[in-house]
């Protein structure tokens, strides 16, 4: 049980208080861009080429706006006159809004078609005839950097090959060192597959420019509504779009997970529409769009090593990244960070030694590389160290469990500085993984898979004890675009005593509404259900970097935090003043000042903050309001100890999670309901990867499962009966010592669910198995074991 | 995900319906529950120009037993299946199959005619009524006739329903004595079409001896299979775990799956030939009860 502060009524830190957004959803009546319809407004659908590499010779719209209503047919060369057919991505590179010559992967926006209606859009779209001419395609990234590759971003002066970037961090030689002189090596190369983020909402947008007031206002779909007024006024402001002109409304979301970070093609498409025709311009993907041609998510191939003793002392590791990228970086990672924090890939585990690189590079497929539910390419990372950790514990011969205990970075070592330049500000890995234990009664369960196996049965159990780090980020390493990433909240007080809160952040799902308001309610005693919470409109918010890589807690509310203790500071003043008593005898219990020594004076808060406005102290200014914008000291780094058990059919391959037990520790809690619930989802996000989700490609770059019949999203039937549970080491340096959890469980799943399905299956000689682990895909390992007949 | 125009009718009596269909002609298609029609029409691999929606006509949804058969309306929907009372009885084969099939939504809507009428080997029912030995009544200008499972499934989407008739009702001889049924499929998760699926009906004397057995094959072949050999080599034998064994391995190896992202052709195989022998042995148990 959590201990809280305040009072239910209050409803601060730690109560589970019921979503206050679940209201409008669960009746139908949330307000999401779909739902936005202004008078005169045009729709717009977008020609996508069926190739992954070609040459557009001509597009013939002639068919197209013979049909009436359609409007009109946008091409590059259109958008070419404005400078409008290219733009940038988050990464400094470069990305097209529409083609003039050349598309590199299937599914990339050709050209737009506008009509009075969305199904006289999708006529017109049929009718347009581009003429292609198909070139072989770029779709191995490893053969991407072979010297007789195309090179496909000839675009760029001077480019030789298909090579985006190097990075490194660690100390190569120690590492190397470590390495020669170790008793134990294990190695193995994983992909991480490109997967999608396939929220239920698509992405979408209402432009709606007026052409009298020169102001756009743009409602879409998007998780940081703010960097995108300014990137929008960065790639239009020659044109007159300048950044007081631009309204952008992020409304309800149906679902982000990093996806509704990137600037798509079709949103700028439509802003370019409306601007020269002033009417608003509604662009709505449909389901297969958004899956074959919006950012993909992961797609690293690693090579993964770990060095130690032959007792289990975990020594060092290595890894090699190769990155496909698609045909541009398109990443949403902070900009001095191309692959992101994967650098955390050194886990949970005391040791001295790492090394890590990655390279990047162009293929014919779709941008992006977005955090899907991740904080930038950290489940790429705790993949790898996970899946290595039960090798190594596989090699020397110990339980995974056993091995892991001896390794852990011990509670009294934090802060504790990894060998890649991170700072864990806090952790006790050994109670998560006992507590997790007990749950699950491991010990019975490794008796219980001696005697299944004995029956031919096959039993799995899996570990996975990852350490996340979250909440970009410190103004000093962390920008985007140059745009520190700090965040922020404004409090407003009402003289009754009720209160807005308005944020840089943007939930899609998280709870925000709720989460915030028990923040300042436990920093102000004004009951949750007083205050209103506002995100999304760039008019009236203050600025942020908005909600991805589990930052909103970490950053906007530590910055609630911070701006109600400057009201509380406020309120202390004026009680004083109200009490004819100084400051110093007054003490505070969450709702009101007292005298201290006599708590029958005292002031309740809201009797404070109307006295703010009908009765402040002389030389006092008026009103009860505060904004603050918080820079973080340092990330924050949760951790987790998931334990999942699998039984595996041993005739068909089916795979069955027979239970999960998840012990996250996001440090303080502020809705344990919320909490449990954001692990739910991002579980359930996890067993995608780890058992379902691939986007497959064929050599001539189609892509094979692009609608949801072959993309296997899992749904409730295929989630087992989650358990979850925490432990709490609150964040050091974080005003209410909370962590951020909405990822932990997407991170730290994958590697759980695979070692237990590699254990069930490990007496038949099976030692590593690539993800998505289907059926399917362990039967023919199990041929290669020779458990089944090979019998072609 | 925009379908092309089309234009609607609904007509509430079965001639209405036949006379539309014969005047529209080609372009029209009977419309039942939609769940297959509207997403091949929403991918424009379908464009129709005219719908006949057949949902209106009174009379043509039903689940019972009549004249030595159990009778099925066309438009029974597949929620009506799983909730009657003689299938939960009689037919458990249906509730394993219905189950199967999607998601409430989906079965919500999707009718049983349908489910055959559309032609596909990945829907589940063609094998389920290949195992009953069912037979499909159609009705057309000139009246009602009659077609066996085994003659109905044509070709890729094409069913012994000619242009202008309609579906009306599927007969299977009724369960009697030690009767069981069962149905399974390999999925890769819920709703999916099958990797592999095998449907079993089996019926006994009183010595437990073999005297009816029916095998369908789901997803495996270009049309709905029966495995013909599985039967008989089950008919009048005592079903021992030998002949059980012995139809498993026919029907892995009478069937002619193709590679897609479900599996390759060892694996279809290997997944019939353990569905096989697993359908069989739970019909077998269920005969017995
Ligand atoms: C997401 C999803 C998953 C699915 N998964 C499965 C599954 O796992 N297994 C499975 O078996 N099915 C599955 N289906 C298909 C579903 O069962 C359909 O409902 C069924 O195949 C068709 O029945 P319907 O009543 O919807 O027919 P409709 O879609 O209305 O019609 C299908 C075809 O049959 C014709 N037709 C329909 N009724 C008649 C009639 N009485 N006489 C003559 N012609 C007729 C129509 O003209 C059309 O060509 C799935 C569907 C969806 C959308």
């Amino acid at each position: 049980m959590i201990k809280c502060k305040t009072s239910k009524e209050i409803g601060g830190m730690g109560h589970s208080k019921k979503r206050k957004e679940d209201a409008r959803f669960i009746q139908g009546k949330g307000n999401y861009v779909d739902d936005v319809k202004l008078p005169g407004m045009l729709y717009m659908d977008i020609v996508r080429s069926p190739y992954a590499y070609a040459k557009i010779k001509s597009i013939d719209a002639t068919a197209a706006l013979a049909i009436p209503g359609v409007v009109a047919v946008v091409t590059g060369k259109d958008l070419e006159k404005y400078g409008l057919h290219w733009m940038p991505t988050l990464m400094s590179d470069t990305q097209m809004v529409l083609p003039t010559d050349t598309v590199m992967y299937q599914a990339q926006e050709v050209a737009a078609v506008i009509a009075t209606s969305r199904y006289l859009a999708r006529d017109g779209k049929e009718a347009v005839m581009v003429d292609y001419e198909p070139m072989k395609p770029v779709m191995d990234p490893f053969k991407a950097l072979d010297e007789d590759a195309p090179v496909l971003r000839s675009d760029q002066e001077g480019k030789t090959d298909n090579h985006i970037w190097h990075w490194e961090v660690g100390d190569k030689e120690k590492t190397a060192n470590v390495f020669d002189n170790a008793d134990v090596v294990v190695k193995q190369q994983m992909h991480i597959p490109r997967i999608h983020v396939a929220s239920i909402e698509t992405c979408g947008c209402v432009a709606s420019y007026d052409k009298v007031t020169n102001h756009l206002t743009m409602y879409m779909t998007t998780q940081a509504p703010h960097a995108i007024r300014t990137v929008i006024a960065l790639v239009a402001g020659h044109v007159g779009l300048t950044e007081e002109k631009i309204r952008v409304i992020s409304p309800d979301i149906g679902g982000g997970f990093g996806g509704k970070v990137p600037v798509y093609p079709g949103y700028v498409i439509a802003i370019a529409v409306s601007f020269l025709t002033g009417a608003p311009i509604k662009w709505i993907e449909d389901r297969s769009e958004n899956l074959q041609a919006d950012s993909f998510a992961r797609d690293y191939h690693i090579t993964a090593e770990m060095a130690g003793t032959k007792d289990g002392k975990i020594q060092a590791t290595r890894f090699k990244v190769l990155a496909d990228h698609g045909y541009t970086d398109a990443s949403a990672n902070p900009s001095k960070f191309p692959t992101g924090l994967f650098s955390i890939g050194t886990g949970s585990y005391d040791y001295g030694a790492a090394y890590m690189e990655a390279d990047a590079v162009y293929t014919n497929k779709p941008p992006g590389g977005v955090a899907y539910r991740c904080s930038f390419r950290v489940t790429e990372a705790v993949h790898a160290i996970e899946r290595m950790t039960d090798m190594f514990a596989k090699k020397v011969g110990k339980d995974p469990a056993q091995l892991r205990m001896e390794n852990f970075i011990k509670k009294e070592d934090f802060p504790w500085a990894s060998p890649t330049g991170w700072s864990y500000d806090s952790g006790d890995y050994h109670a998560g993984l006992q507590k997790a234990m007990d749950a699950i009664d491991y010990h019975g369960l490794r008796k219980e898979q001696i005697e299944m196996r004995a029956e031919g049965k096959f039993l799995g159990i899996g570990i996975s004890t990852f350490t996340e780090v979250v909440g970009a980020g410190p103004s000093q390493d962390f920008d985007i675009l140059g745009i520190k990433m700090f965040d922020s909240a404004e409090i407003r007080v009402h003289p009754t005593g009720k209160a807005i809160a308005r944020f840089g952040t943007k939930s899609q799902g998280q709870g925000h509404e709720t989460t915030y308001a028990q923040i300042i309610a436990e920093e102000l005693g004004i009951p949750m259900e007083h205050i209103q919470i506002e995100e999304g409109d760039t008019d009236t918010a203050p600025y942020g970097l908005g909600t991805y890589a589990s930052r909103s807690t970490p950053t906007a509310g530590a910055a609630a935090a911070m701006a109600a203790r400057k009201l509380r500071d406020k309120a202390k003043k004026i009680a004083a003043h109200l009490l004819e008593v100084s400051e110093q005898d007054l003490e505070w219990e969450p709702g009101k000042f007292f005298v201290k020594g006599a708590p029958e004076k005292s002031k309740t808060i809201q009797e404070i903050v109307f006295a703010a406005y009908t009765n402040h102290p002389e030389g006092m200014e008026g009103g009860f309001e505060a904004t603050h914008y918080y820079d973080p000291p340092n990330l924050t780094f949760p951790s987790g100890a998931y334990i999942c058990v699998v039984e595996v059919d041993a005739e068909t391959c089916d795979i069955k999670v027979r239970r999960f037990v998840a012990i996250d520790d996001c440090g303080n809690i502020i809705n344990p309901m919320i909490v449990q619930g954001q692990v739910h989802g991002g579980l359930t996000q996890g067993i995608a990867p780890a058992m379902y989700e691939e986007l497959i490609y064929d050599d001539s770059g189609n892509i094979l499962n692009g609608t949801f019949m072959d993309y296997l999203v899992p749904t409730a039937v295929e989630s087992p009966s989650w358990e979850t549970g925490h432990t709490v080491t609150p964040a050091p340096h974080h005003p209410i010592g909370a962590k951020g959890v909405g990822e932990s469980p997407t991170v730290g799943a994958p590697p759980a669910i695979v070692n237990a399905i590699v254990d069930a299956v490990a007496h038949l000689g099976i030692k590593h198995l690539e993800i998505p682990v289907t059926p399917f895909k362990l039967f023919k390992e199990l041929q290669n074991v020779g458990y089944f007949k090979k019998t072609t | 995900m925009i379908a092309e125009n089309f234009n609607y009718d609904a007509p509430t009596s079965l001639d209405e319906a036949i006379a539309l269909l014969h005047e529209y002609g080609d372009d029209a298609k009977i419309l039942a529950g939609g769940h297959s029609l509207i997403p091949m029409m929403k991918l424009r691999f379908a464009s129709p120009t005219h719908l006949i929606d057949i949902n209106n006509i009174p009379g043509l949804s039903y689940v019972k037993e009549e004249d030595g058969y159990l009778k099925i309306g066309a438009m029974t929907k597949e929620v009506e299946v799983e909730e009657s009372e003689i299938i939960h009885a009689k037919y458990q084969i249906f509730m394993d199959a219905t189950k199967l099939i999607a998601d409430p939504q989906v079965r919500n809507f999707g009718t049983l005619g349908g489910n055959l009428a559309h032609g596909d080997a990945a829907n589940d029912h063609p094998a389920v009524m290949i195992a009953l030995g069912a037979d499909v009544e159609i009705t057309g200008k000139d009246g009602k006739r009659t077609v066996g499972i085994d003659d109905f499934f044509q070709g890729f989407y094409t069913t012994a329903v000619e242009h202008g008739e309609v579906l009306t009702e599927i007969r299977i001889p009724a369960a009697s004595g030690n009767y069981g049924s069962a149905y399974h499929k390999a999925e890769r998760k819920v709703g999916d079409y099958a990797t592999a699926g095998v449907a079993a009906m089996i019926q006994m004397d009183d010595q437990g001896r073999c005297t009816k057995a029916g095998i369908g094959l789901t997803n495996v072949s270009p049309l709905p299979l029966r495995a013909s050999r599985s039967e008989e080599v089950l008919i009048g034998s005592d079903l021992s775990e030998a002949v059980i064994a012995q139809a498993a391995q026919y029907a892995s190896e009478d069937c002619s799956p193709s590679e897609d992202l479900r599996g390759n052709v060892e694996y279809k195989r290997h997944l019939v030939s353990v569905i096989t022998k697993r359908m069989i042995n739970k019909a077998i148990s269920r005969a017995k009860k």
